[in-house]
């Protein structure tokens, strides 16, 4: 399936568009001069990191930006007389010059143009049935009966692939999962056979797996009712998945734009040729890891885990009377070897970030044992430890959080953040502890001088960094490093990942990497753990197993990681998993 | 990706501490600055009352029974056209109507009682430690009386009753708010640190002390004093009753904040940077909650506030000789009293803008409490 | 499910009540001494010789000279039965003398939540959706006032205005000729006449606060994704209004009718003293100083009952609002 031809003319577009949000400072143009073009059965992605203003792009088309902002300049011209089923409608629609209160703009929201976002769980009325919300928009913009309604939000759950659509019809939000939600958000915007649809990062809270299966039924939508999509995403492999066109935005600006090959194959802009570079290195080992591991193999097994296991205690009830239990991590076997890294891969729900807790004793386990090498060569039991054996212990495994804004103290400056685990070691105070986190800000490329500042005026990146020097302020062996890439935007992750290479040289480190992210693994990871509720399916060389998959859970995950080459898209086949009972 | 965040940060926040930010934030909300404004003004009112008061609050003079409030006046004319800076109030008559026997204070015309700023007036001990005479305003004419906000049925100067009124009340609600801070404080930090079982007993007796009807109680409980108690063990044992009521709020807000923080990602570090409990507590948890307990506090006070006044208004709380706005309210009970002197209603004025200061006040730094809240994602 | 909760709400109620009326009957022994010392104290003030001897079978006749929990016990089992005791200062049945009272109170604390609810609503969402607006700091500011304004000071100045402007006494349910007259249209009419001015005294501050709640929850609300996704389906601004953030913002207003209307009756012990209102306010008031311990129980009890009660109600209201507290 490689790009399909541009069918005639558009049915929208966006000319020239301002958008700005008046702050203290004056106003801010979050929309600057941006001007694409939709057209029938086909997609365009607009694509851009955090703050590049395409979430406000998106939102200023149907003019439903969140107060204070206002459309200032530009044009949106909706041409209806060239949609389906926009035949005897007026012609040619400026949606800017629309009053966003006024009952014109208000009959092509839903109607013409459709929207679906980003979290499924709260764009939806929590107290509201599913089938009452899409209901809602069927009766708003064609007059038909409450049971007439009715039937055709069952289809339109049934159409989009919700089990059991007659009794789903009347379940509360929160008793979807994550995907289920997003489709029926879908199913709701399909209600009135709009024209054009926009989607928000509809699949950005959405498991890997889960993202695959939303991404294949927007597209078999879009051929069904050949409407227009609009896409928008942070993500470029998800882009070369379906994207025909692209607009890549930064800072509120339009940097280029251009059919998907184009883009991909010959990037114009340093911008956009460094987002896919970025994405594109992280399909492949590091070749700096690679030689690192030429030079010096990994040793023997510094943690060995043998049938951990973790079972929450679930207490409800006012005296915490009814107890259930959910078993977290089963009877997991996993070993880690001096200087290698191994990365644990799974969906949300699997277990990894527990089991990365456990390992540390944030948690504690219910059960099984791990075994650690300390520096001085003797080997204990983790799980076994007193308190004051523990503290002595997590000075050599440390950890490095996935949240960059919510692992630093705020209220802390960096000194203070990268010295307390020093300074309660009693290791180093005053000056030689100052000196000492300058150079620890050093080695993790900051600035000494910026010891003084507080994590506030510090980017989400450079906080990772700051979380790194804390984590190797101690002179770690280990360190349990858990989803450290996920909350960054991706043309930073290599640069972090990056790092932790040149960190695991020089300070001759082991990590286990946790992450829900093929890709990262693949570029960091010498040896990859997958798991599947609570337990590990399949261990192995990293790429063994991202090339032939044992577990037809892995392959399934696999196959749904979208791939940054747009030539290579459908190739795969997708895997579903189906647990065998 | 929906919120905007203006990247033309500031520079000289990058080194400013919490309490700095929440400085900044807090400026903005005008209301609360002059909250913050009237707040220091009664509390230095309280400190100082014997200053700011012209004359003792208990001193009667049985010819100015319900003496109307004089106009203060601080141009003085003299009969020639020349003038200078000097205030004066217009001295008042008692006359007897001659039929009807009523009483009624007519203007002395042209009798003129002149004041001094910062004079010396009636002598007194502040604190009980310096005996000074120095007043802000005192008649020049030793002896003679004023009364800006009136008398009362006895003759006592209203104003200095007021003002002497600010000590009591305005230290009831802080010391009835310290009171509950302490069992909140530790009640909601040992539910939420530790959480589990203890976390439930607590919660069970929270939901219980918060569904007895207030008032009630608190009448029971003060009706339980016993009557020969003094005037100072009276003030403290109001106080313990008022915080005994008002700890569950507070221990509600500490509880929450430790429960969210002890799954905060920077503690859970702090923790595995090998802090020990009280190192966690202190250094890592208390300071992200120090703002938010501020902020409740001083909401709690004008609560503490109105609940003195109304207790001490119904006769159970406090009592004289010992002055508070509600015991000053007390004699406003009477129809008949108001309608006749109804300036025995400036304590309440007071009451109301203390609380609504305090809680101006409150707002704003309830608004500032979290300065990176907005800040970051 | 929804009745399995409600039966589960309910069941909890009991031992509840029963905690409550512990901490009641603990509160009316807590003074020192017991109604004869201050019936004794009353009559030596006014020169009458009390006989010890006497006073001493008093205490064993009503039982007074027995441990806290045989009293207790004795009272509980009573009042299970719907006999409150006997109230040593009227020398007659608490139940007698509570009922009219009590239920005068809970006339007045329903005609001001209806009052306050009728007020608060329309002004809470106008003022949040006109946020800053010239209208939002006035409903504001008066709210700011309502809230910081004691409701006997409010009473007071009522009082004064109404005497000194009108001639006429505010005080009061009833005029003086259906004060004792049975219950007629006319009294009925009478009452209503008299009620909104302690409607309109209680009301204030509730009011202002349940303005306030209602503007912050439903600012919350505003900001919510789903009002986006509601918006963006076509929905005019006021459909959209009422039915999505509004509904939600009624939760935690829902939630305070448990404690709003207890809390009303036991706030309006003040101002039913102020303005000399027959509800239960001004009995017990005199009852907790005269230690008449079996009345001041009596009313403190039923107090309480009527905040768990009000819990309770709300628990269950939530409960149908809300699928998800039906579910948790």
């Amino acid at each position: 399936m490689t790009g399909r031809p541009t069918t005639g003319e558009p049915v929208l577009e966006v000319r020239n568009l301002v958008t700005e949000f008046p702050l203290r400072t004056g106003p801010f143009r979050a929309v600057d001069g941006v001007s694409f073009e939709l057209h029938a059965g086909r997609t365009l992605c607009v694509v851009g990191e955090s703050g590049s203003g395409k979430s406000v792009t998106a939102r200023s088309i149907l003019q439903i930006v969140d107060q204070p902002g206002r459309l200032v300049e530009g044009e949106i011209l909706l041409h209806r007389h060239r949609t389906a089923k926009g035949a005897g409608a007026d012609d040619t629609v400026d949606l800017a010059r629309l009053n966003p209160r006024s009952s014109a703009i208000r009959a092509i929201r839903g109607r013409d143009v459709a929207m679906i976002f980003q979290e499924p769980m709260s764009s939806l009325s929590p107290v509201h049935t599913i089938g009452d919300q899409i209901g809602e928009s069927i009766r708003l913009h064609g007059a038909t009966s409450r049971r007439d309604a009715r039937r055709r939000t069952i289809d339109l759950l049934r159409q989009v692939e919700i089990p059991d659509p007659e009794s789903a019809i009347d379940r509360y939000t929160f008793e979807y999962s994550g995907g289920m939600r997003q489709r029926a958000m879908i199913a709701m915007a399909l209600a009135c056979n709009p024209s054009i649809l926009i989607a928000d990062e509809p699949t950005t809270a959405l498991d890997v797996t889960t993202q695959a299966e939303i991404l294949d039924l927007i597209r078999r939508l879009q051929q069904s009712h050949g409407m227009a999509v609009m896409f928008i995403t942070h993500d470029m492999g998800v882009v070369a998945e379906i994207a025909d066109e692209i607009v890549v935005m930064r800072h509120g600006k339009l940097v280029e734009r251009g059919d998907v090959f184009a883009i991909f194959e010959r990037p114009e802009h340093a911008y956009t040729r460094m987002l896919i570079d970025a994405v594109k290195a992280l399909d492949r080992p590091s070749r700096r890891r690679l030689a690192m591991r030429a030079a010096k193999p990994p040793g023997a097994a510094v943690l060995d885990i043998d049938g951990l296991e973790k079972v929450f205690h679930l207490s409800s009830g006012w005296f915490g009377r009814k107890r259930s239990t959910l078993k977290a991590v089963s009877d997991l076997d996993l070993r880690l070897r001096a200087g290698e890294n191994l990365g644990v891969v799974g969906e949300s729900g699997s277990g990894k970030t527990t089991l990365g807790r456990c390992i540390l004793r944030v948690l504690e386990p219910s059960g099984g044992t791990i075994r650690y090498e300390t520096r001085s060569g003797e080997a204990v039991d983790l799980t076994a430890l007193d308190r004051a054996a523990l503290t002595r212990i997590r000075r050599e495994i440390r950890m490095v959080f996935q949240d960059p804004f919510a692992s630093l103290n705020p209220r802390m400056t960096v000194q203070q953040v990268i010295g307390e685990p020093l300074l309660v070691a009693g290791l180093l105070s005053g000056r030689d502890l100052a000196r000492r986190v300058g150079e620890l800000l050093e080695m993790v490329g900051l600035p000494a001088a910026s010891m003084e500042r507080y994590p506030h005026a510090f980017s989400g990146g450079q906080r990772q960094r700051i979380g790194i020097a804390r984590a190797i302020a101690l002179d770690p062996k280990v360190i349990v490093a858990d989803e450290p890439t996920s909350a960054l935007d991706v043309s930073i992750r290599t640069q972090v990942l990056d790092l932790l290479l040149d960190l695991q040289e020089r300070l001759d480190l082991s990590f286990v990497f946790i992450s829900h992210d093929i890709g990262v693994i693949r570029y960091f990871c010498d040896r990859i753990a997958v798991m599947y509720k609570g337990g590990i399916v399949e261990t192995g060389e990293t790429e063994t197993v991202c090339a032939a998959p044992d577990h037809a859970y892995t392959r399934s995950l696999l196959s749904a990681v979208p791939h940054p080459d747009p030539r290579v898209r459908g190739e795969k086949k997708r895997h579903r998993y189906v647990e065998q009972a | 990706m929906a919120t905007v965040v203006d990247p033309r940060a500031h520079a000289h926040t990058e080194v400013a501490s919490q309490w700095r930010l929440m400085w900044w934030s807090f400026r903005r909300h005008r209301l609360a600055m002059i909250g913050l404004t009237i707040v220091i003004l009664l509390y230095l009112i309280a400190l100082f009352a014997e200053f700011f008061a012209p004359f003792d609050p208990q001193a009667a003079r049985a010819r100015d029974v319900y003496h109307p409030p004089q106009r203060i006046h601080f141009v003085d004319t003299a009969e020639d056209g020349s003038w200078r800076l000097n205030p004066w109030v217009q001295d008042y008559k008692l006359e007897r109507d001659k039929f009807t026997l009523q009483q009624t204070y007519v203007p002395l015309e042209g009798e003129r009682i002149r004041l001094d700023f910062l004079g010396s007036g009636e002598p007194y001990t502040l604190w009980g430690l310096f005996a000074l005479e120095t007043r802000l305003l005192v008649p020049e004419e030793q002896g003679r009386r004023f009364y800006l906000f009136g008398a009362d049925r006895l003759g006592r100067d209203m104003l200095s009753r007021t003002l002497h009124g600010t000590r009591i009340s305005m230290s009831i609600g802080l010391v009835g708010v310290l009171v509950s801070l302490l069992l909140g404080l530790t009640l909601g930090g040992i539910s939420g640190y530790y959480g589990g079982t203890v976390d439930m007993v607590i919660q069970r007796i929270i939901e219980f002390v918060l569904s007895l009807p207030t008032i009630p109680i608190w009448l029971g409980l003060a009706a339980a004093l016993p009557a020969d108690w003094t005037a100072l063990q009276r003030y403290f044992a109001i106080t313990l009753i008022l915080s005994l009521i008002g700890w569950t709020e507070l221990a509600r807000v500490v509880r929450g904040r430790f429960l969210a923080l002890r799954t905060e990602d920077f503690v859970t570090a702090a923790t595995l940077d090998g802090c020990s409990e009280k190192r966690l507590i202190f250094r890592h948890m208390l300071p992200s909650m120090a703002s938010h307990i501020i902020a409740s506090v001083t909401l709690a006070i004008p609560l503490m506030i109105l609940a003195e006044t109304s207790l001490s208004f119904l006769g159970l709380g406090l009592q004289q000789p010992i002055i508070s706005w509600g015991v000053l309210l007390k004699e406003a009970q009477n129809i008949r009293s108001i309608a006749q002197a109804p300036w025995l209603f400036i304590p309440g004025v007071f009451v109301v803008v203390a609380v609504l200061a305090l809680n101006f006040l409150g707002d704003g730094l309830r608004d500032a409490a979290d300065p990176y809240a907005q800040s970051g994602r | 499910m929804l009745a399995a909760f409600i039966l589960k709400r309910l069941l909890w109620a009991i031992p509840f009540l029963f905690a409550v009326s512990i901490v009641a009957f603990a509160l009316i022994q807590a003074p020192p001494g017991d109604y004869l010392t201050t019936f004794a104290a009353t009559l030596a003030a006014s020169g009458d010789v009390v006989d010890s001897e006497r006073l001493d079978a008093l205490r064993t006749r009503y039982g007074l000279d027995q441990p806290f929990l045989v009293q207790y016990w004795k009272w509980i089992s009573g009042v299970l039965q719907g006999d409150f005791g006997i109230s040593f200062e009227w020398q007659q049945p608490v139940s007698g003398l509570i009922w009219e009272r009590m239920g005068l109170s809970v006339c007045l604390a329903v005609s001001t939540l209806l009052f306050t609810w009728a007020l608060a609503f329309p002004i809470g969402i106008y003022s949040a959706v006109r946020k800053y607006s010239i209208g939002d700091y006035i409903v504001s500011t008066l709210g700011f006032i309502g809230l910081a304004t004691p409701n006997f000071l409010l009473a007071l100045v009522l009082m004064y205005i109404g005497v000194v402007h009108f001639g006429t006494d505010v005080g009061g349910l009833f005029s003086d000729r259906y004060q004792a007259a049975p219950w007629s249209w006319g009294k009925f009419v009478d009452l209503l006449t008299h009620i909104w001015v302690p409607v309109v005294i209680l009301g204030t501050s509730a009011t202002a606060s349940l303005i306030r709640i209602m503007r912050a929850n439903l600012l919350d609300e505003l900001n919510k994704p789903y009002v986006t996704t509601a918006r963006a389906k076509g929905l005019s601004e006021f459909r959209l209004l009422v039915k999505y953030p509004v509904r939600l913002a009624l939760n935690p207003f829902i939630s305070t009718i448990g404690w709003a209307f207890p809390q009303l009756i036991s706030g309006a012990v003040i101002t039913a003293f102020v303005l000399s209102l027959p509800t239960a306010g001004p009995l017990l008031l005199q009852a907790l100083l005269a230690q008449d311990m079996y009345l001041a129980g009596a009313f403190i009890l039923l107090l309480c009952c009527l905040t768990v009660v009000g819990m309770l109600v709300s628990d269950i209201l939530l409960a149908l609002v809300d699928p998800r507290v039906r579910y948790r």
